[in-house]
């Protein structure tokens, strides 16, 4: 438009779009809204269970148990002076978040076609209150792995943390930022492509042996043939498990190339997801 | 002061099924792009016309919208089921974004397209209103600023720390509305949202609807099939019409033009039904309304002046001067609710030998809203069933919109019934 008269406009709604759309200012105005949506969350999953929260307790548990029994008894996987189910209840814990953030983000769009159809607030609140509300998933299952550490302690098993335990609030972000950024990806795709979701059901599956979830990654370097291996090493998803093991168990391996490598990778991803979300959330409507 | 102004807006759909195929489209679409050529599926697309089958996979729903909106005014935006009017709603709460143009703002827009949105059933009433309050847009101090008249207006207090799925549905709108009347943004977009709940929380509703756009100069977009509420809420209209604004302008044009918007359409000839009875000797061929400035109309507000026109086809002699006609509106419920006939208004019909139009003028029509169908009956002697020349059920439909007879500024209830002047009073005996 030709003419331009010195009025202030306080938004303009356009098809056009800049690469990354993060309007903080307006995420900031709407900071009691993400507020609301994380106590939703967190109240609302487990009303009408007989169990309630203890869901968070039971799943890592059992699922450390068949894995103890699994890889460790009947695969013989070494996980060196740490005990198996300790160090498969480490790699649960931490995965377990990276996957409730994934899977809680993906369907966003698809989830909530309702309620963004009808009002507009920054739709990024979404994802990121799905990714909040997480941390006291993730808390809870820290505080049941710190009961049977200390148990472990008590029967005088070898387990102590390491000096990278200050890097722990990284650990947090760059597993956040990775389920965020990969989840909001997905959710774009499957506004469109529904066949998404059925992707994502089992290629989480998939992606968590790919990821040294249930063995250390010295195992995958020694047993898998060559190019599995690389592969394995090379997945941040790895570097983030691994490394989370090794500064609560001084145990595997660490390298700084390494935490640098996923701490890029996830802030990528993240920045990749953000842009994809940006241009989906202005016409998903239309298309889901 | 302009607060709000649109610049072209278009917005174009996607016709029939969505999925399958979409993908190469995309990929179409993204090679286009890379080599900076402009997106294939752009052009194609016609008029957006409900009626006519499409010639293309796109459609645009709206078509180079332009309007300014100053600041304090109520700006009413009318047109046919279908014309663009909820997309243009949609692009202005940014649901979705438009295709092309854009639109400026100088104020936070709200609306209140749906009630209710975001409402949680596991959540108490009162967890709700913070709830829903801060998706549209509230921050939570203003929520609890209000919540005490929030929860008065709804009318909930009992059970408001309650958990929403214990709610009639009834309870759950009543507490939706409240809390999207209490927002208070810059301009504020009204869909058709007063249709909830019962009579009590409607005139409640009606009544906030009124303080808000009356006073303390808020600027309000309101869209509403009902002309009476836009004559009485609005200062500026805009006609939408197969996505195009149509008209721009005065309260009561616009509502004529809308009304009147089916003018151009020929009204369909009826001589291909064969649902009568009678000898056919003379056959009803059209019959279609019109308003008091002789516009073909489909639509009336109650107590207004309509014409009925009827309009024959000849097959055989017949004794004109012996002809009788009835025309007998009747309501959803198959109910006659009026009924003119020419042998008690004492009107020989022998003209209709030289002529092939009756036309019949009702001054007023006391008819509350609500759809009617004609049924037209002409014989020939005497009115028994043997003499039947030609008789028609649903000859034609007319959509009565509910008028305020009663000056109240309130619209008349819809019921198919008669509405007429009266005077209600208590008397000085005993």
């Amino acid at each position: 438009m030709g003419h331009t008269d010195n009025e202030t406009w306080l938004y303009t709604i356009s098809s056009k779009r800049r690469l990354i759309d993060l309007n903080f200012k307006e995420i900031w105005r709407y900071r009691d809204l993400l507020i609301l949506f994380v106590k939703r969350d967190i109240v609302t999953v487990y009303k009408q269970t007989i169990l309630g929260p203890l869901w968070y307790v039971i799943q890592p548990l059992f699922t450390s148990v068949i894995f103890t029994l699994v890889f460790n008894n009947l695969g013989n996987i070494a996980t060196g002076t740490v005990p198996n189910f300790l160090f498969n209840l480490a790699g649960i814990t931490a995965w377990n978040y990276f996957n409730n953030c994934l899977s809680g983000t993906s369907d966003t769009f698809k989830k909530n076609q309702n309620i963004f159809g009808k009002v507009y607030f920054p739709r990024v609140i979404m994802p990121m209150s799905v990714t909040i509300s997480n941390l006291l998933k993730l808390f809870i299952q820290l505080g049941i792995f710190i009961g049977f550490y200390i148990y472990y302690l008590g029967i005088g098993a070898s387990v102590q943390p390491n000096a990278n335990l200050f890097l722990f609030p990284v650990y947090i972000l760059m597993m956040a930022l990775m389920g965020l950024g990969l989840g909001m990806i997905l959710s774009s795709m499957t506004t469109k492509y529904r066949d998404m979701t059925i992707v994502i059901s089992f290629g989480v599956q998939l992606l968590m042996y790919m990821s040294a979830v249930p063995y250390p990654l010295s195992e995958a370097r020694l047993k898998f043939p060559k190019a599995v291996a690389v592969l394995v090493e090379y997945n941040p998803l790895t570097q983030i498990i691994e490394g989370f093991r090794y500064m609560l168990l001084d145990t595997g391996s660490f390298s700084w190339f390494g935490f640098v490598y996923t701490l890029i990778v996830s802030i990528l991803l993240f920045l990749i997801g953000i842009i994809i979300f940006n241009r989906t959330e202005k016409s998903f409507i239309d298309t889901v | 002061m302009v607060i709000l102004k649109a610049e072209n807006i278009s917005k174009q759909y996607r016709l029939g099924l969505v999925g399958t195929g979409t993908i190469s489209h995309d990929l179409n679409r993204w090679w286009h792009r890379v080599r900076g050529k402009e997106d294939p599926y752009l052009k194609v697309g016609s008029v957006n016309d409900r009626s006519t089958k499409a010639d293309s996979d796109y459609v645009w729903a709206l078509q180079d919208i332009n309007f300014e909106v100053q600041q304090g005014e109520v700006l009413g935006i009318i047109g046919k089921n279908g014309a663009g009017k909820s997309t243009l709603l949609k692009i202005l709460s940014r649901v979705t974004s438009p295709t092309t143009g854009e639109i400026k703002t100088k104020g936070r827009i709200a609306s209140l397209l749906e009630v209710g949105t975001g409402f949680h059933p596991e959540l108490t009433g009162r967890e709700n209103i913070y709830l829903n309050g801060a998706i549209l847009g509230m921050t939570k101090a203003e929520i609890r600023e209000k919540e005490a008249e929030i929860i008065a207006f709804s009318g909930c207090e009992r059970y408001v720390d309650t958990p929403v799925k214990r709610y009639s549905s009834g309870m759950r709108v009543r507490l939706a509305f409240a809390v999207a009347a209490f927002l208070e943004p810059d301009i504020l977009v009204v869909d058709e949202v007063l249709a909830v709940g019962d009579a009590e929380f409607q005139k409640k509703a009606v009544g906030k609807m009124q303080d808000i756009s009356k006073g303390n100069g808020r600027t309000v977009l309101f869209v509403s099939h009902n002309m009476a509420t836009i004559k009485t809420l609005c200062s500026r209209v805009i006609v939408i019409d197969n996505g195009l604004i149509t008209y721009d302008g005065k309260v009561g044009e616009g509502v004529d033009r809308y009304l009147t918007s089916g003018r151009n359409k020929k009204t369909e000839s009826l001589l291909h039904r064969t649902d009568r009875q009678g000898n056919q000797k003379l056959k009803v061929k059209r019959v279609y309304f019109q308003n008091e400035r002789n516009e073909v109309v489909d639509d009336i507000i109650s107590t207004e002046l309509l014409k009925v026109r009827i309009e024959v086809e000849k097959y055989s002699e017949l004794n004109y001067n012996r002809l009788f006609l009835a025309v007998n509106f009747i309501d959803s419920n198959l109910n006659f609710v009026l009924s003119y006939t020419s042998d008690e208004m004492g009107v020989n019909l022998k003209e209709l030998e030289l002529y092939n139009i009756i036309e019949l003028e009702i001054p007023k029509l006391y008819l509350r809203g609500g759809t009617y169908t004609l049924r037209v009956l002409i014989t020939e002697n005497d009115t028994t069933k043997a003499n039947f020349v030609d008789c028609l059920e649903n000859a034609a439909s007319i959509n009565v919109l509910s008028g305020d007879l009663w000056k109240t500024g309130k619209l008349n209830r819809k019921t198919s019934t008669a509405i007429f002047p009266g005077k209600l009073q208590v008397i000085n005996e005993k």
